[in-house]
Order: structure tokens, then C-alpha cells, then sequence
């Protein structure tokens, strides 16, 4: 492989690493709210958070290129108070990345903490744990599986985005170029062997991780 | 300890559940059918469902009132549940299980000695086992253990020996009478069986479609039920229609089929003709031949119609004008040589003849 081919597949797993620790957290508290609460709009943010799983993502990223280019409500808010860019930058790429692979983290961690009896949460708090303390040793440790198949998943979701990515992050190379945009771009300049190694990067990241998903679930299912 | 429920109120899906009782005492039974609510009223109690109306006081401290909006969280009731599936956590080490509630404390006082509670419930061995391997008898005292280990100042326990077989509830029993002996915690058990009720409680309370029947000391309500619900529920053997021909001071004379037996005073409104009338089948006496004088008012002339092995005792079924059922021990049995034909004589004493209001 090339410098630049190198140096595409590693910022490609870096972004995919970053974004999918930056929706961890939010992904699993939503997910939790989602499985265990219930409240007025619970549907809508329902639907929103599934909504990038069946918008065009080109869509997406226009939506988000929207938001967060300098004049757009976010954007304009971050430029003006902290000078900071996010479109076609690495952070669009990231934010690219997170958006289009948080419906599959939610969705399979709140399944995962349905799964939990609730019994066993009841109990603990008879036995006087509080509510942090039912999660972090009750609900989480027993949806653990589930939750890290769900990363896993959306760790490949990242890997493998293409259309939000070139909406809100372009295609710069050195910049912004990951595995996918990479791959379009080698076609268009007709430089296809450069395009099937990327594409064979990218086949092997994407069937080990759906492995490891399925590996997971089978065993989360015993 | 004493449990106040006024006024409480759940609904469930057939019937509202609809609770008045002030509930004292070591270990009190919640007897009723499958379905009467047994196990959504201890729900109450621990606050894991909040009923739709009424008061909940555990001694001095006010649980839930729900017209004044008090509503203890579940976790500062101080209340042990063990619950039907026991809901061992089974991530966690038999060790790390009974740990759970001990770790957050507690108040001094109720602490109670992790060796101690090892030592009585036998888990010393399992201690390092997780929990999927252990037997369901192993599980049934973990599950105890972890409660009483958080030291709750009320334990409620839900058919803790339903799942169990024969065998293995007489192995478990032992246990939960030295639970109640040795460490002094109050408990509310949810049975429907009359042996567990005898075995292990003082008093009792019957709940049927969600409403108390009656509550009182077990043995009262064993003799003296006080309805034909109850008197069914509690499997009296035998229920007879019967007319009240005469009240003689504390002496009642009833006619049952074709049969006179004499009752003991019932506290029966004075005008009352139909009743129900109730006698068990330990308390029936068998002789057999001869004009033995007896001290019991009934004497009845019966013939034996079959003798069946009940557990440790055997069932014998006599007609004497009704069917009545005895309970005698298999010796007895065989001295008398009882087989279907054999004529004897059946003694019931008056006050084990228990009349109910038809």
C-alpha cells in the first residue's frame, strides 16, 4: 500500500473509533430511557433517532451541513464564540460518522436492556441500592453483550459511510478523505487499483466486525 | 413489628384488590387461591407497584399514602422481598449475591452477622459457586440469606416453597423456622398450603378475588372459617348442608341428611335454620364395635367406603348417612383392620363441629 492508501485506512479507523466512543455514552443513556421510562414524546424521539437509517444519508449530510456550516444556528455559534470550524474539516467527519451510526448503537443497546428482567433491578433496589447503582452493576453488566455488539455494529456503520461524509466533510485528501470517499475518488481519476486495495482494506474491516457482532449476539442470546 | 393497610387499593385485572388489615405477629401467612392478589399485595407493600389509593404504615413510618402524596422509594423501605423466581443476580457469585444489600448499609442496629446467617441457612460450601449451578433447595436459601443479610425490618416472601418438590420443602422448612426463631424477623408468607400455614405461622390471613376473608391465629381460623369460601380454600374435608333444629344454651342440634349431630355455641345469630357444617377430618375418632361410653356428643354408626394412603396418614372415607372423611395414622388403621364394608363407630366431639351461615 501506498502513503496516501496508508494513510486513508488509518484516519478512516480512527474517525470510526472516535465517533463511535463519542455516542457511547449518550447512545446507552438514551437507549436505557428508551427501554426502562416512560414519558410524553418517547415516539418522536423514537423516530428521530431512527430517522438516518432510512433518510438518503446524502440527506443527512445536507441536514447537518445546514446546521453546522458558519451561518447555519451551529455553525454560526461555534465560529463566533469559539472559532471553531466544523464543515469539511475532520470534525464533520466525525460528526458525519457519529450521526449516521447512532440509530444502530440505540437500537440494539436498548433491546439488549429490555432484555433484562426488571425483577432483578426491583430486587436490587429492595436490597437498598439506588438507581446509579442498579445500572453500573444490575442492568449494564447483564445487557453488556448487547451493548458491545450494538458498538461493534456502529463501528462498522462508521467505517463504511459515504454519502453524509462527503456532504458536510467534503473530499480533501489528507484532510477528509476516508476509506469510502476514498475509493469514489480513485474511480473517478480512473486509478482503480488504488481503488480495489482500499476496497479490500475495507471488505476485511467490515466482515471482522460483523463477525464479532454475531459472535456476540449468539452468545448474548444463551 | 406491626403493618398497617387501610383502605388499600389495586386494581387487577379480573377484581381490585382491596386491602384493610393491621398485621402483627412473628410470621403471618397471606392464604388464598392462586389469582387472589397474594403476590400484588406484598408488591405493595414493597413499593415495587404503587396502589391507587390507601395508607401503608410499617410500625412508626408511613410507606405510602397516597392522599398525601407520600411515597417511600422502594430502596429506603427497609422492606426484604424474596420473590417467587427468587431473582438471584446471575452475573454475580453466590458470595457477591448475599454482599449486594449488605454494602449499603443499613442501620446499625438491624445489622445482622454475615457468619451467623452462613452458618444457619448451611451456604458456607456454595459461597464461591455461581449461581446457575446451584440446586433449586441452594437457591431458595441464597435468596433468603441475601434478604435477611440487608437487614430489613420486614421480610415478605412469595410461595418460597411453591416450586419445590415434597421432599424437598420438608429439607427447606427446618430453615425458614430457624430463620423465624433465631433472627427475629418479621414475615408476611404468601402460601396456599395449609402445611406451611400450620408449620410456620401464628397467625393468618385469607384473601380471596382480592378482599380478606378473615384473619386471625392460624389454629382459629383452621377451626372456626368463616365462610364457606375459607372453610373450601382451607380443604376442610368435610362440608355438609345442614338445618338447625335446635339452640339449647351452648349446645346446637343440626340435622344433616338423614343424621343429628350436636354442635358447640357459634356465636350464630339467634333465628339461624341453614348452615354449613364443617368438621375435619384429624378431628374425626374411629372405633370400632362396642358400647365404649365416650365423653364426645356425636356417636355415629358408619361404614367404612375406602381407606387411601394421604402422605405419612391415611384417608378413610366412612358414610354415616354423609360422606365424612377421617384422617388416622396407618397403625391405627391396621389394628382396626379398616377395609371398605368394615362397621364402626365415628366420635365427634362438639366444638370440632363448626357451623357456618349458609
Amino acid at each position: 500500500m501506498s502513503a496516501a492508501e496508508w494513510q486513508i485506512v488509518r484516519f478512516t479507523v480512527g474517525m470510526a473509533v472516535l465517533s463511535t466512543a463519542l455516542i457511547l455514552p449518550p447512545g446507552v443513556a438514551l437507549a436505557w430511557c428508551l427501554a426502562r421510562l416512560r414519558w410524553r414524546g418517547k415516539t418522536l424521539v423514537e423516530t428521530f433517532v431512527a430517522f438516518p437509517l432510512v433518510l438518503p444519508p446524502v440527506l443527512t449530510g445536507l441536514v447537518l451541513l445546514e446546521l453546522c456550516g458558519r451561518r447555519g444556528p451551529v455553525g454560526h455559534f461555534l465560529y463566533s464564540e469559539f472559532h471553531i470550524d466544523i464543515v469539511f474539516t475532520r470534525r464533520a467527519v466525525a460528526l458525519a460518522l457519529a450521526v449516521m451510526s447512532f440509530p444502530l448503537l440505540v437500537w440494539t443497546a436498548r433491546s439488549a436492556i429490555e432484555e433484562v428482567n426488571p425483577a432483578l433491578e426491583q430486587i436490587a433496589r429492595t436490597l437498598g441500592a439506588g438507581e446509579w447503582r442498579v445500572f453500573f452493576t444490575i442492568t449494564l453488566p447483564l445487557a453488556k453483550r448487547g451493548i458491545l455488539a450494538g458498538t461493534v455494529l456502529a463501528f462498522a456503520r462508521a467505517m463504511g459511510e459515504f454519502g453524509a461524509t462527503i456532504m458536510v466533510a467534503g473530499n480533501i485528501p489528507g484532510v477528509t478523505t476516508t476509506l469510502s470517499t476514498g475509493i469514489y475518488q480513485y474511480v473517478q481519476a480512473g486509478e482503480d487499483n488504488h481503488a480495489w486495495t482500499l476496497a479490500g482494506v475495507s471488505l476485511a474491516l467490515a466482515f471482522a466486525a460483523v463477525w464479532m457482532n454475531v459472535r456476540l449476539m449468539r452468545r448474548c442470546k444463551r | 413489628m406491626s403493618l398497617i393497610l387501610r383502605n388499600v387499593a389495586l386494581p387487577l385485572a379480573p377484581f381490585t384488590l382491596e386491602v384493610n388489615a393491621e398485621i402483627h405477629g412473628r410470621v403471618t401467612v397471606i392464604f388464598g387461591p392462586s389469582g387472589s392478589g397474594k403476590t400484588s399485595l406484598l408488591e405493595v407493600v414493597a413499593g415495587l407497584r404503587s396502589a391507587k389509593s390507601g395508607l401503608i404504615q410499617l410500625d412508626d413510618v408511613v410507606l405510602t399514602d397516597v392522599a398525601h402524596g407520600v411515597f417511600v422509594p422502594i430502596r429506603q423501605r427497609g422492606i426484604g422481598y424474596v420473590p417467587q423466581d427468587l431473582a438471584l443476580f446471575p452475573h454475580f457469585s453466590v458470595r457477591e449475591n448475599l454482599l449486594y444489600g449488605r454494602k449499603s448499609g443499613g442501620e446499625k442496629e438491624r445489622v445482622v452477622p454475615f457468619d451467623r446467617i452462613v452458618e444457619v441457612l448451611e451456604i458456607q460450601p456454595l459461597l464461591q459457586r455461581g449461581v446457575t449451578q446451584l440446586s433449586g433447595g441452594e437457591k431458595q436459601r441464597v435468596a433468603l440469606a441475601r434478604a435477611l443479610l440487608a437487614a430489613p425490618r420486614l421480610l415478605l416472601l412469595d410461595e418460597p416453597l411453591a416450586s419445590l418438590d415434597l421432599k424437598l420443602k420438608m429439607r427447606i422448612l427446618p430453615y425458614l423456622a430457624r430463620v423465624r426463631d433465631e433472627f427475629g424477623v418479621p414475615m408476611l408468607y404468601v402460601t396456599h398450603d395449609r402445611f406451611e400455614t400450620l408449620a410456620l405461622a401464628d397467625r393468618m390471613v385469607v384473601l380471596v378475588n382480592g378482599k380478606i376473608e378473615q384473619t386471625g391465629a392460624v389454629q382459629d381460623v383452621f377451626s372456626r372459617p368463616a365462610s364457606l369460601a375459607v372453610a373450601d380454600m382451607l380443604a376442610v374435608e368435610t362440608i355438609l348442608e345442614g338445618r338447625i333444629v335446635k339452640m339449647d344454651g351452648d349446645l346446637v342440634n343440626v340435622v344433616a341428611g338423614p343424621t343429628a349431630l350436636v354442635s358447640a355455641a357459634q356465636n350464630l345469630p339467634a333465628n339461624t335454620r341453614e348452615v354449613y357444617v364443617c368438621i375435619r377430618a384429624e378431628d374425626v375418632v374411629v372405633l370400632k364395635g362396642g358400647d365404649v361410653p365416650s365423653s364426645a356428643r356425636n356417636r355415629l354408626p358408619a361404614v367404612v367406603k375406602s381407606v387411601t394412603r394421604e402422605g405419612a396418614l391415611m384417608r378413610v372415607e366412612l358414610d354415616c348417612g354423609f360422606a365424612l372423611v377421617a384422617q388416622l395414622t396407618k397403625q391405627a388403621c391396621e389394628e382396626l383392620a379398616l377395609q371398605p364394608g368394615t362397621q364402626v363407630v365415628a366420635l365427634v366431639k362438639a366444638p370440632h363441629i363448626h357451623l357456618i351461615l349458609r
